[in-house]
C-alpha cells in the first residue's frame, strides 16, 4: 500500500517531472514513471529498460501498484507493467511465496481500474488459487471487460445446456437471453443464437450487434489501376443527398438501400453488378442521444474509407485479403443529434472468384463492443445492450 | 587458478552464440543445414521423441536452441491477442519461463496461419521476437522484458488481415524488420539495444512472408538480401541503403537459400544469383522453371539444390547448373520447410509426418517417417543433435534415445 499512496502522489504530480531523491520508493515510483513515459516508435526504450530491471526485482505487494500504474497508459506502457508483474509473479511463486489475494481480489472488483489490469488481476488469481477465481466468475456477467464476462457468460451456457438436457427448456431459454445479453464475442453469440433457435425462439443478431442497416449508394466511380483510393470524386465534397455526380459512364446519384442481411453486409454488387475497377460510396445518417465517444467498427475486404461528419477517420487500400466482425476499430466522438457517416469502398481490377466481393459492415459500439443505437424516428431507443 | 580460469571462461561464454545453437529462421546462417550429426534417421515415435510438451497457444514459428534452452512463441486467447513466449529446458521440456504481452496490432490472420508465426532470433545475449501484429518483444534470456515495440501502433497502416510472418533477421547488430504488406509497407532497422529505428525505408506495397537473408563477403561485410515481388534488393544493415536489386520478380512466400556467394531465389522458378567479391552486384548464374518451390524454401546443400513443389514432390539439382537430376514424391503438403543434417533432409508435412530423406542414395531415399498426428506448419531446428518441431499445441524434441 505504500508504493500505491507513492504512485497516486506521482500521478498527480504529473508522472514524475522532478527531481527524486534516492529513496527505495522514489526509485520505485521514477521507474514506474520511466514505463509510462514510453512513447511510439520507442522513444523512452531505454529508461524503461533500466526501469524493468529495477521493478523486477520488487517484492510481491508492488503488484496492485503495478496493475494500478496500467490506468490509463498506452499500449507500450501497459505491456511494460505487465512484464514486471509477470516477472514479480513468477518469482514469488518459484520461492513458495504467498500472493496478495486479497488486494488482487480488491483491484479486480473495482471498476474505475482499466479492463486490461484488472483482466490479469483476475487471471493472476485463477493461477493463485483456481477455487476463488471460480466464486468470482458469476460476478463478472456484465463487466466492461469483455475478457472477464466471457468467463461468466461461458458459465451460463454451461448451466443452460444441462437445462436442455433435463428437459427445462423453458429456464433454458432464459439463462440463454441472460447470456446473449452479456455477450459481446462473436463466437459466443452465435453459440446462444444458435441454441435458442433450436428453442424455437427469436433472435435479432442485427439489433445485437447494432449493424446499420440503411443506406444511400453511388457510384460507380472508377479505380483504374486501383487510382481511385486517393482520388477525389463528388461525394467527398459534397454528400448531400440531392446532388448528381460523374461517374464511370454518366451521372450517377444517391440511391436508398436497406440491407436485410444479418450481419449488416452492405453489397455494392447488388445495386450495380459485379464490377471490376470501380468506387463506390455510402453514406447514413446515425443520430445520437448524447454528445459521447464511440467506435466504429467496420468490416470490408475491399480498399475504403471512413468518415465522420466530413472529416477522414481512417482509410486503408488492402484488397481481398480478409473480412470479419470488427475487423476495424475507430475511436470517434458522436455528436448529439445527426451524424453524417460517409464510406468509400474500392473494387480492384482481381478476377478470382474470391474477389467477387464488393462490400462492407458497420456498426455503432462503445469499447465493449456493446451496440449504440441510432435514435428512431419515435426516439425510443437509445442505446439497447 | 584454474578455478578462476573457468570463471572467466564462463563469462565470457556468457551471451555468445555456441556452434550447434539455432538461433533464429532456418538457423544461425538462415539456410537450414545444420552441422549436427547424430540424429535419428529411421524414426520411430516409440523410441524418438525424447519429449513432448503442451504449448499454452498457437503458432508456426519455430523453435530456437540455445544451450540447454529451448524458446518458442505462440498466441493463445479468445482474439489471439495473448502473445506468448516460453523458455523450455532442452533436456526434459520443463518450462524455465512463461511470459505473455498483450498485442498491441491487429491480430486478424488467416485460420491456418497464426499470430506466432514469424521465428524469433538471438545474438545469444538476447532474444528478439516478433509477431503478426507487428508486436515486437526484446527479452534477456532469463525473460525480463528489456523493451518492446508496437510497429502497427507507429505505422496504422502496416497490418495484414491474412497475417504476417517474416521472422526477424540480425546483421551486424541491427535488427532488420521486413513488415511488408498492400498498404504501408516498409523494412526497419532496429537498434538492438534500445529497439529505436536507425533506418526505415519503403517498399513495395505488397503482402510479403518471406524472411531476409543476410550474406557477409569476403571482407566480412554484411548485406540483407531482401525478398519481395520486385526481386532482390540488398541493403546496407547500418543505413538500409540499396546496393544492388534484382528486379526480375520473386515469390512473395517461400524464402531465398544463401550457399557461399550464391543466392537461390524463387524467382521465375529457381533463379542463382552469383553476388560479386565486393558484393556490390551480381550476375545471373543459372535458372531453372522446373525447381519451382511452393511454400517450403529451397535449401543448398554440398553440391546440390533441393527444392519442394506444392504437390509434395522434392526434386534434387546440380547446384552449379540448375540441371534437375532426380525428384522424389514425398507426403505433403508442406508448410514448413526442410532442414538438412548429416546427409539427410527432415521436413514434416502439413499432416504432421516427418519424412526424413537420405541424401546419399542415387535418387534419394525415403529412411524414415514418423506420424505426429497433428498439423505442422513450422521449419524444424536442430541442436544437441536433437530436432525440435512445434505444432499449434506442443512441442516436440526427437533424438536418439542415447542422447537423452
Amino acid at each position: 500500500m505504500k508504493h500505491t499512496r507513492i504512485l497516486l502522489a506521482l500521478l498527480v504530480t504529473g508522472l514524475g517531472n522532478f527531481e527524486f531523491g534516492i529513496s527505495a520508493d522514489d526509485e520505485f515510483s521514477k521507474s514506474v514513471a520511466a514505463l509510462r513515459n514510453v512513447g511510439s516508435e520507442g522513444e523512452g526504450n531505454l529508461a524503461a529498460s533500466q526501469a524493468m530491471e529495477y521493478l523486477s526485482n520488487s517484492g510481491k505487494e508492488a503488484i496492485p501498484t503495478l496493475l494500478s500504474a496500467m490506468d490509463g497508459a498506452n499500449p507500450f506502457a501497459a505491456n511494460y507493467l505487465r512484464g514486471a508483474v509477470e516477472v514479480i509473479f513468477n518469482k514469488t511463486l518459484e520461492e513458495g511465496g504467498s500472493l496478495p489475494l486479497i488486494e488482487l481480489g480488491e483491484f479486480l472488483l473495482n471498476k474505475s481500474h482499466d479492463t486490461k489490469p484488472r483482466a490479469m488481476a483476475f487471471d493472476l488469481i485463477r493461477r493463485t488459487d483456481a477455487g476463488v477465481a471460480n466464486r468470482l466468475i458469476p460476478g463478472l456477467l456484465g463487466d466492461p471487460s469483455v475478457d472477464l464476462r466471457r468467463e461468466a457468460i461461458s458459465r451460463l451456457l454451461i448451466q443452460a445446456s444441462d437445462l436442455v438436457k433435463e428437459n427445462k427448456k423453458q429456464a433454458a431459454v432464459l439463462i440463454y437471453r441472460q447470456a446473449l445479453d452479456a455477450a459481446r464475442d462473436l463466437d459466443q453469440i452465435q453459440t446462444i443464437s444458435s441454441e435458442l433457435r433450436e428453442l424455437g425462439r427469436n433472435v435479432n443478431l442485427t439489433q445485437h450487434f447494432g449493424f446499420l442497416t440503411n443506406w444511400n449508394l453511388v457510384g460507380p466511380f472508377h479505380n483504374k489501376d486501383r487510382a481511385g483510393f486517393d482520388e477525389v470524386f463528388g461525394p467527398e465534397k459534397n454528400f448531400a443527398l440531392d446532388t448528381e455526380y460523374k461517374g464511370i459512364d454518366e451521372n450517377v446519384t444517391w440511391k436508398q438501400y436497406a440491407t436485410d442481411d444479418e450481419y449488416g453486409m452492405v453489397d455494392f454488387n447488388e445495386p450495380y453488378g459485379a464490377l471490376k475497377e470501380v468506387t463506390g460510396y455510402a453514406r447514413t445518417t446515425f443520430i445520437s442521444a448524447s454528445d459521447r465517444p464511440a467506435e466504429l467498427r467496420l468490416g470490408c475486404k475491399n480498399a475504403w474509407k471512413i468518415w465522420l461528419n466530413g472529416k477522414l477517420v481512417f482509410g486503408r487500400d488492402e484488397y481481398h485479403r480478409g473480412m470479419r466482425i470488427d475487423q476495424y476499430k475507430l475511436p470517434v466522438q458522436l455528436n448529439k443529434g445527426p451524424n453524417i457517416i460517409l464510406i468509400k469502398a474500392c473494387q480492384n481490377e482481381q478476377k478470382e472468384e474470391w474477389t467477387v466481393q464488393w462490400q462492407f459492415q458497420l456498426r455503432v459500439c462503445d469499447a465493449t463492443g456493446t451496440a449504440i443505437h441510432s435514435i428512431s424516428k419515435t426516439g425510443s431507443k437509445v442505446a439497447v445492450k | 587458478m584454474k578455478k578462476h580460469l573457468l570463471i572467466i571462461w564462463l563469462v565470457v561464454l556468457a551471451g555468445r552464440v555456441l556452434a550447434g545453437d539455432w538461433t533464429g529462421f532456418r538457423g544461425p546462417f538462415g539456410n537450414g543445414v545444420s552441422d549436427e550429426v547424430g540424429l535419428p534417421v529411421k524414426l520411430d515415435i516409440e523410441k524418438h521423441i525424447a519429449w513432448k510438451v503442451e504449448l499454452p497457444g498457437k503458432g508456426l514459428s519455430s523453435p530456437l536452441v540455445m544451450g540447454n534452452r529451448v524458446f518458442v512463441t505462440a498466441s493463445g486467447g479468445t482474439r489471439q491477442d495473448r502473445l506468448q513466449i516460453l523458455c523450455l529446458s532442452s533436456i526434459d521440456g520443463s518450462v524455465i519461463w512463461h511470459r505473455q504481452f498483450w498485442a498491441m496490432g491487429s491480430t486478424m490472420c488467416h485460420s491456418k496461419t497464426s499470430i506466432a508465426a514469424p521465428t524469433p532470433v538471438t545474438d545469444g545475449a538476447s532474444l528478439f521476437a516478433i509477431f503478426s501484429s507487428n508486436d515486437l518483444f526484446c527479452l534477456d534470456l532469463d525473460g525480463k522484458l528489456k523493451w518492446l515495440r508496437g510497429l502497427t501502433v507507429d505505422y496504422p497502416n502496416a497490418r495484414n488481415s491474412l497475417g504476417m510472418a517474416s521472422s526477424l533477421v540480425l546483421s551486424s547488430g541491427v535488427i532488420v524488420a521486413q513488415v511488408e504488406n498492400d498498404s504501408e509497407s516498409f523494412v526497419a532497422g532496429l537498434d538492438k539495444r534500445s529497439g529505436r529505428n536507425l533506418w526505415k525505408i519503403n517498399r513495395p506495397k505488397s503482402a510479403n512472408w518471406t524472411t531476409a537473408t543476410v550474406h557477409k563477403s569476403k571482407s566480412g561485410k554484411e548485406q540483407v538480401l531482401l525478398q519481395s515481388g520486385k526481386g532482390i534488393h540488398a541493403i546496407e544493415p547500418d543505413s538500409g541503403n540499396v546496393v544492388w536489386h534484382y528486379s526480375d520478380g520473386a515469390s512473395t512466400i517461400p524464402s531465398s537459400a544463401l550457399k557461399g556467394n550464391i543466392l537461390y531465389v524463387p524467382s521465375q522458378g529457381l533463379t542463382a544469383l552469383k553476388i560479386s567479391e565486393d558484393g556490390k552486384s551480381f550476375t545471373q548464374k543459372w535458372r531453372s522453371g522446373r525447381l519451382r518451390p511452393g511454400t517450403a524454401s529451397p535449401l543448398a546443400y554440398r553440391n546440390h539444390i533441393y527444392s519442394l513443389n506444392n504437390a509434395g514432390v522434392l526434386a534434387c539439382a546440380d547446384i552449379d547448373s540448375g540441371k534437375r537430376l532426380w525428384q522424389l514424391r514425398l507426403d505433403g503438403p508442406f508448410g514448413g520447410s526442410p532442414i538438412v543434417a548429416g546427409n539427410h533432409l527432415y521436413v514434416f508435412s502439413e499432416e504432421g509426418v516427418a519424412q526424413v530423406v537420405d541424401l546419399t542414395a542415387p535418387e534419394g531415399d525415403i529412411s524414415g517417417k514418423m506420424d505426429l498426428g497433428e498439423m505442422i506448419q513450422c521449419s524444424p531446428a536442430v541442436a544437441n543433435g536433437a530436432l525440435y518441431v512445434r505444432s499449434n499445441s506442443r512441442i516436440w524434441k526427437i533424438a536418439r534415445k542415447t542422447r537423452l
